[in-house]
């Protein structure tokens, strides 16, 4: 069975977002799009992903809670969770890890907290996408440990991908898959930046308004539940395709 | 210039490859995306950086740098401290800002090299 999944989507908590990135409107346009399966990774902070989940109910999209996580060294790595209570438990340890920097909405964006209508309930007064304390290799062991599974976002981006800041990848990672930007095919980006086999390549939206929600996707052929596990095996035995639209 | 004459009179820390320190300074660099290190260190040269990521150890010995400076603190993992002491990297640390310490460096005569 192939599930199209977009596994990077931010909502107006992500101050880099448009303030339309509303639960009811992100899952409406998921579904136009026929999607099976998103991912909810706001910058450092999970605090909107259970409204996405809540609007999502009974509609037949699963709804993953997720985080995008900037680490140390500036990558950017998506951490992925069946479960809002994991993605907390991961926040809780990153937590003494992030900066206590004030956001400047007028400058940076605006950082909003919303239920599952969309209605506002609070501003995040934290600036959101900064580095924290944490390094790659850590936050990998974290994210593993509460049995989720990270992937290291648009890794050939010139901003917070990890081939401009480290280099190279590292042989040993463990992660599943890497995403690559929907700037160069995964063929161009295995050679250009020698990424070992074992790692699956995915692609995904990184959407920061809602026309750019699918346009970027992975699709996946397994049976069962829309689970991490299942997601994670169908990467590491080359069961998907990227699709660009 | 030498690795050593650097380490005292800049006061840095030797984490790793003290082995090294009798090593040949041929210039500087500094940056911290490592693609550009990739690209534009010389053998022999001194590299300043505020990472210490496990591909700081790879990149510097694959382009045969004399050492890394470490700087503003930033915590060095006991495995990649390790991995450099294995490869006989000179690996330095210092609280000191990247700007002060390549100031510091132009002072001693460490030039860039283009």
């Amino acid at each position: 069975m192939i599930i199209r999944a977009d596994l990077h989507i931010h909502t107006a908590l992500s101050p880099c977002a448009e303030v339309e990135m509303l639960p009811p409107l992100i899952v409406e346009r998921a579904l136009e799009q026929r999607l099976d399966l998103i991912a909810i990774t706001d910058h450092n902070s999970s605090a909107n992903v259970q409204a996405v989940m809540d609007a999502a109910r009974d509609t037949g999209l699963k709804v993953w809670a997720g985080m995008e996580f900037q680490t140390r060294e500036e990558v950017h790595t998506l951490c992925l969770f069946d479960t809002v209570r994991q993605l907390r438990a991961l926040q809780a340890v990153l937590e003494l890890a992030l900066p206590h920097l004030p956001n400047n909405p007028a400058k940076l964006g605006e950082q909003f907290i919303v239920d599952a209508q969309g209605d506002f309930l609070a501003r995040e007064e934290r600036l959101l996408l900064v580095s924290a304390g944490t390094a790659l290799e850590s936050l990998i062991r974290e994210v593993n440990a509460l049995g989720g599974m990270a992937i290291p976002a648009h890794i050939d981006r010139a901003e917070n991908g990890l081939i401009p800041l480290l280099g190279f990848v590292p042989p040993d990672l463990p992660v599943p898959a890497l995403e690559i930007s929907r700037h160069i095919s995964a063929s161009e980006a295995r050679a250009r930046f020698h990424i070992p086999a074992h790692y699956a390549l995915t692609r995904a939206s990184d959407a920061h308004w809602l026309d750019a929600i699918g346009n970027a996707i992975t699709e996946l052929d397994f049976t069962g539940t829309r689970s991490v596990a299942n997601v994670a095996c169908a990467l590491r035995e080359g069961r998907y395709a990227l699709r660009t639209t | 210039m030498i690795v050593r004459e650097v380490v005292e009179k800049l006061g840095l820390q030797v984490v790793a490859g003290s082995a090294a320190l009798n090593r040949e300074i041929t210039g500087g660099y500094a940056a911290d995306l490592l693609s550009c290190v990739m690209a534009r260190a010389k053998p022999g040269n001194v590299w300043v950086t505020l990472q210490a990521h496990p591909n700081v150890i790879a990149v510097a010995v694959l382009l045969e740098l004399a050492a890394v400076i470490v700087t503003e603190n930033a915590p060095i993992a006991a495995e990649v401290a390790a991995k450099a002491e294995a490869e006989k990297l000179v690996v330095l640390a210092t609280p000191c800002t990247t700007f002060a310490i390549v100031t510091e460096l132009a002072r001693l005569g460490v030039a860039a090299q283009e």
